[in-house]
């Protein structure tokens, strides 16, 4: 089976569900995947966990839930406490530095940090910090070409903060190419074509 | 008929099963939804809520699902056509009016996004236990049709053919979702609605005088009017005659009663729908529906791998159920395995339609999840295993 | 041979607004509903309204009956649900003229829920309410109305708990036009009733209706012509009254008259201007305009 498994957490109001719609519409309808996604949330509107998981394939996906998780999202230390411990062995983590701490993190495993509410804050709009995270991803991971991810990042946010959004994204997007090309870590294989050579 | 453009809206989407639902009946040419919220059907009233004032519709939320679901009925003898959703605990306050709409054949739509019971039971986790429910809920000798969408894209395509199957037949029909396929997010396409067939009502030519509202054609069913243009009829939930009045006889009731059921049974064949997967040379032949089949399919696959002959028959249509393949397979299979999320429902009714010619053998399961895959994959394996140490 | 002359037959005035092919009717000898029903076809007719647009709607029991005898296009609906199957046709097809017609035990019994939240939507319904204290066609069970100390077959000992003050619920519940008459009144009936038929809104009218057969007996009120007398010596003409000092006691007083007639935007007024100022040009209007001819 050629299919990748992603996995977003965080809290309520993180925009953690946008985040992930926005991720999924961009693959599925841009990058010609079959994409399944899935979310849970606490009973609270604000502040309980919340997570959204994505399945992307080439073929048609038939279970559509999660069985480890390559890539791994988390903007809280909980949804980190919660979902680190079932990422796939050598699978990605892509976390909020200034939100979470990485450790300990399970074998194998890679991880990226991005301050992504200090990255928001700088575009005056805090709450822009879901699609920071969005343009770290698409540059981290290569999964989605970013004219793909920018096109769902449009149509996916409220109408009228467009630019806002974009910018956001941008600012993450820059922010993960830096990170990629420090080379204080190993560069990450899902690249070009990610799908095509997983098992 | 082609479906009115101005309620289709066309192209490639990443919706969710709710979404999709709503954008269905829209297509179908829906203008009048009433409901109560509940969790996890509330999303396709939210959007037909927003959509609806833009395309000539309106939705109306009622004080409770007895009132939405008899609002919608008022609503299609004025001219429109309705539809209402809901989840469990509302699912049973709107058994009396499935009723009354089998009894007065008034074409709508029920859309019931299950949720694990009884009772309240787990709002925001899915289930499959309301499909007995959905058969005989209501009191009285009926028939009515039932599908199962198993992923956001049939929620649209089923939701329309709910509709069609309504105006068609005149009967209340169910479009039994899960939680799961109403909260999972795909890509659905919406074609243009020069692709979208929609059955328009089946409005009598007949002046007033020679029209007899309850006397049907050929096929079961009869011709409509709607209230205002001058028939004068009447509409009652009591036993009644071909004119529509209450008839408390045996024999109005007997001649009643056959023909609403009977309209569904001759009917059945062509109104049945399943979608078979490696079904041709199984041994072992898993029956699911909803989002189970796609974890049975998954579940066949792996059957598959370990050079397992089985295969999947996913009921689309649930009610009428696909009783004539059951039998068929029934008949050269080693066993049906009846995979869902309820503790053995339409297990039942594939056990009775193999009439004893090959077991069935149920991988229940109590809602809240789908199964595992190696769940029904481990039954399948011990079914052909069984099958051989016996031979 | 000249033809022999016949006397003209009376024609009831009213019969071309009644199902005469479905008479006699079920009724109980000395019952009021079919007087209400007399009253209401006067007020049709006086009304000169096309009366193929005219809808009434019913729930169940014995006044639940009164859709299949009236020929308009009638719907005999489920216990209690009248008014919101009402509410579907009304917002369906706003150019009907939409009559809800039923008894108390329906209405604000079981259908309860549904009779407030419409007078509060304030949606453009005619309710008619019957009220006979009693569960008539299931044996004259105690229900919403009946009067404390009254007896019926489910509080054999007197009835021990308040009934509504149908004016006043309605009223406090949004309704913009409340009357009560009598089964004695029935000029005021149809004056009423043809009021109603002009208002935009949600209009009730409560009827005191006999039912001797399983009320009047068993509460000493007598047969049909002897609680017919206890209504007119009872009533008091009080227009205008503050609806809650209208509520009815056994043997008590009845007040009647109109209690309310107030204007109040109807749910549709209100609906078309809400939508129309928010969606501008966007808003595609009501359910009606899309419904295929």
């Amino acid at each position: 089976m050629s299919q990748i498994e992603i996995q977003l957490g965080g809290l309520g109001g993180q925009g953690v569900v946008l985040a992930g719609m926005t991720l999924g519409r961009g693959l599925a309808l841009y990058e010609e995947l079959h994409v399944s996604l899935t979310q849970s949330f606490g009973p609270e509107a604000r502040g309980s966990a919340c997570n959204v998981q994505i399945i992307a394939a080439r073929a048609p996906i038939f279970y559509p839930y999660l069985e480890r998780p390559d890539i791994l999202v988390t903007l809280s230390q909980g949804a980190f406490r919660r979902f680190a411990p079932g990422l796939k062995d050598g699978g990605l983590l892509l976390f909020e530095e200034e939100l979470v701490k990485a450790e300990p993190l399970p074998n194998g495993v890679r991880a990226y940090g991005v301050p992504a509410t200090r990255l928001a804050e700088e575009l005056g709009r805090k709450m822009v910090m879901n699609m920071v995270v969005l343009g770290f991803f698409t540059a981290v991971t290569g999964l989605l070409r970013p004219e793909s991810a920018r096109r769902a990042v449009s149509e996916s946010v409220p109408r009228g903060t467009e630019a806002l959004n974009l910018a956001a994204f941008e600012k993450g997007y820059t922010c993960g190419l830096e990170r990629l090309t420090a080379g204080t870590r190993e560069g990450i294989r899902v690249c070009s074509s990610p799908i095509s050579g997983r098992s | 008929m082609k479906a009115d453009p101005i309620g289709v809206l066309t192209g490639t989407h990443f919706f969710d099963g709710d979404h999709a639902c709503c954008e269905g009946a829209l297509a179908a040419g829906c203008r009048f939804a009433a409901g109560y919220p509940i969790t996890p059907s509330t999303e396709i009233v939210e959007r037909f809520a927003q959509r609806a004032p833009l395309v000539g519709g309106m939705f109306l939320q009622m004080e409770d699902e007895l009132a939405a679901s008899i609002a919608i009925q008022g609503a299609v003898w004025a001219g429109a056509k309705a539809f209402t959703v809901t989840s469990g605990p509302g699912f049973s306050l709107m058994m009396e009016h499935i009723g009354f709409a089998a009894m007065t054949e008034t074409p709508c739509v029920i859309v019931n996004v299950q949720r694990g019971g009884p009772s309240t039971g787990l709002p925001t986790l899915p289930g499959q236990a309301d499909m007995m429910q959905a058969r005989w809920g209501s009191h009285g000798d009926y028939e009515l049709i039932a599908l199962a969408p198993s992923s956001p894209q049939e929620c649209f395509d089923l939701t329309i053919h709910a509709f069609n199957l309504a105006e068609q037949y005149r009967v209340p029909v169910l479009v039994m979702m899960d939680e799961c396929v109403g909260h999972m997010t795909e890509k659905v396409v919406i074609p243009p609605a020069s692709e979208i067939e929609v059955a328009p009502r089946r409005y009598t030519r007949l002046p007033r005088g020679e029209y007899v509202p309850f006397h049907a054609g050929p096929d079961g069913v009869p011709e409509m009017v709607r209230a205002g243009e001058g028939y004068r009829i009447h509409v009652t939930g009591m036993t009644h005659d071909e004119q529509g009045f209450p008839a408390p006889t045996v024999e109005a009731q007997q001649k009643l009663v056959q023909r609403l059921v009977e309209k569904i049974r001759r009917n059945a064949e062509a109104i049945v729908r399943y979608e078979e997967t490696g079904v041709e040379d199984a041994e072992v032949v898993v029956v699911a529906y909803g989002i189970t089949a796609r974890v049975a399919r998954r579940a066949v696959e792996l059957a598959r791998q370990q050079g397992v002959r089985a295969g999947l028959l996913r009921p689309v249509v649930v009610w009428p159920f696909p009783e004539n393949r059951i039998a068929e397979l029934a008949r050269r299979v080693r066993a049906f395995v009846v995979a869902e999320m309820n503790l053995g429902q339409i297990a039942l009714e594939v056990e009775r339609c193999s009439a004893g010619n090959a077991p069935t053998v149920l991988v229940p399961h109590g809602g809240g999840a789908v199964h595992h895959p190696e769940e029904i994959l481990e039954v399948i394996l011990a079914q052909a295993r069984t099958e051989e140490v016996l031979r | 041979m000249s033809a022999p002359v016949e006397a003209p037959l009376a024609a009831n005035p009213v019969e071309a607004v009644l199902r005469s092919f479905r008479m006699p009717h079920i009724w109980c000898p000395g019952c009021g509903i079919g007087t209400t029903v007399n009253c209401f076809a006067r007020a049709l007719e006086q009304s000169k309204l096309n009366l193929d647009k005219v809808v009434v709607v019913s729930g169940i029991g014995c006044s639940g009956r009164v859709a299949g005898y009236l020929d308009l296009d009638s719907f005999h609906t489920t216990h209690g649900r009248a008014i919101p199957f009402a509410t579907g046709m009304k917002i369906a097809n706003p150019k009907l003229t939409v009559v809800v017609y039923s008894g108390d035990g329906d209405l604000v019994g079981i259908g309860g829920n549904h009779f407030i939240h419409a007078a509060r939507r304030n949606l453009d319904l005619k309710v008619i309410c019957i009220n006979n204290f009693t569960y008539g066609m299931t044996g004259g069970q105690m229900g919403p109305t009946t009067p404390v100390s009254a007896l019926s077959s489910t509080t054999p000992f007197g009835c021990f708990e308040p009934g509504f003050n149908l004016p006043h619920l309605a009223e406090s519940a949004g309704a913009v036009y409340v009357a009560r008459w009598t089964t004695y009144h029935v000029r005021q009936l149809a004056h009423t009733m043809g009021e109603m038929l002009r208002k935009n809104g949600f209009s009730f009218l409560e009827i005191i209706s006999p039912c001797p057969t399983l009320y009047g007996q068993r509460n000493r009120l007598g047969d049909g012509l002897a609680m017919m007398k206890h209504f007119k010596q009872q009533s008091v003409l009080r227009h205008g009254a503050p609806t809650k000092e209208v509520g009815i006691e056994l043997q008590g007083p009845i007040a009647v008259g109109k209690f309310v007639d107030i204007e109040r935007p109807s749910f549709l007024d209100v609906m078309n201007e809400q939508l129309g100022r928010t969606l501008e040009a966007e808003y595609a209007g009501c359910v009606k305009d899309h419904v295929p001819d």
